[in-house]
């Protein structure tokens, strides 16, 4: 299979972007309320948000270069048998999930990093502290980034009944070409 | 006629010795715009190390004398969401309703209702105490550091004062362990005279 998108089908790269940050995305989501429900004594109550924020920032990462790869690598063209309204519903939805999705991941990274901590990915290296300031950062990102998590997480479930519309009732390639599939 | 002399007599007397006991204890604000004031306070850590705190948003009044420390008055009340341990995690947990549940209850109060000496510079300031909605009785330790004239024009006095309180006799009933069942409060200040 092909890295790079082309004009007919998306490359590998895009692909296993899309999958593994809707992979990460959900387990991150499940990881993280359940992971504020353990007790203090609990055996995970250091190993679960310690993985939560390593998988976080992994994700920020891969968001960059995912959005970065977009300019490289710009992705097919909709569907020739969209109407007008599902392009514009299709481009602002995209954009809405890109949006909140960085700032769900910024607001956590500023819960953790609120005192001037940095964060620890993986035990391998630490991401710095940067904005401390806010008045009740920690409180006010654990807010922003719960709510935004739970709207994520219900606008990705939109998007997945959008693209499964497309499959059993347009009867279009929409889901199967995030699979590899030629657009033809 | 006679007894209305003497009536009004005894009524300018007793104002003269009433005003002369208000003018011996002085009154006091806390001294918050310099911060030489903490309340603090520590709580074992599986009974390995302790964590201390600090409530970094209050303020306070009293009034002392050195010579009649029993009509010494205190009045302290804090803003619980300025708890601050140096580690965000830890504040947020703890301003949540396992703990503190800073937006049900915004404010922690003491207001002393009797001092008792108990030797050289020391007393048991009882008073009411209120965190978590919850008002009860607490004897705090005191002890006074010194007073006298500042450098800039002032005259303050300086105190210390501790007292252990159980985490559930104020409701407050996430448990952290055997070891970790109770807190000492430390506040520690001085007062510019007012």
């Amino acid at each position: 299979m092909q890295l790079r998108n082309s004009p007919s089908r998306y490359g590998l790269v895009s692909i296993v972007l899309h999958w593994g940050i809707a992979l990460a995305v959900f387990g991150l989501f499940g990881l993280g309320l359940w992971m504020v429900t353990l007790d203090y004594y609990s055996p995970y109550n250091h190993s679960a948000p310690a993985l939560h924020k390593s998988i976080g920032l992994t994700l920020l990462a891969l968001m960059l270069v995912r959005l970065l790869w977009r300019f490289i690598s710009p992705p097919p063209p909709t569907l020739s048998s969209y109407s007008k309204a599902t392009r514009l519903g299709a481009k602002l939805g995209h954009g809405v999930l890109y949006l909140v999705l960085f700032a769900v991941l910024i607001a956590g990274y500023l819960i953790s990093t609120a005192d001037g901590r940095p964060i620890e990915v993986f035990g391998l290296f630490a991401v710095p502290a940067s904005l401390t300031s806010i008045p009740d950062q920690e409180d006010v990102a654990g807010a922003v980034h719960l709510y935004l998590a739970w709207g994520l997480v219900i606008f990705a479930g939109l998007h997945a009944l959008a693209a499964l519309k497309h499959h059993f009732i347009d009867h279009d390639v929409t889901l199967t070409r995030m699979f590899g599939r030629r657009a033809d | 006629m006679l007894n209305l002399k003497k009536s009004l007599a005894a009524l300018a007397l007793g104002t003269a010795l009433l005003s002369a006991g208000q003018a011996m204890a002085d009154d006091y604000t806390i001294d918050k715009t310099g911060q030489h004031a903490f309340i603090d306070f520590k709580i074992s850590h599986l009974g390995f190390s302790y964590i201390y705190g600090t409530f970094k948003d209050w303020e306070g009044t009293f009034s002392f004398d050195a010579k009649k420390p029993e009509a010494s008055k205190i009045d302290v009340t804090l803003k619980t969401t300025s708890v601050d341990t140096n580690h965000a995690e830890r504040d947020k947990h703890i301003r949540t309703a396992d703990f503190l549940d800073v937006s049900k209850f915004p404010e922690a109060k003491f207001v002393s209702t009797s001092v008792k000496s108990t030797g050289e510079g020391t007393a048991d300031v009882t008073g009411n105490l209120t965190l978590h909605g919850v008002t009860k009785p607490v004897v705090i330790a005191a002890k006074f550091i010194g007073e006298g004239k500042d450098p800039w024009g002032g005259y303050r006095a300086g105190f210390e004062g501790t007292t252990t309180i159980k985490l559930k006799d104020f409701d407050i009933q996430k448990d952290l362990g055997p070891k970790s069942q109770e807190l000492e409060l430390i506040i520690s200040f001085e007062g510019v005279k007012k």
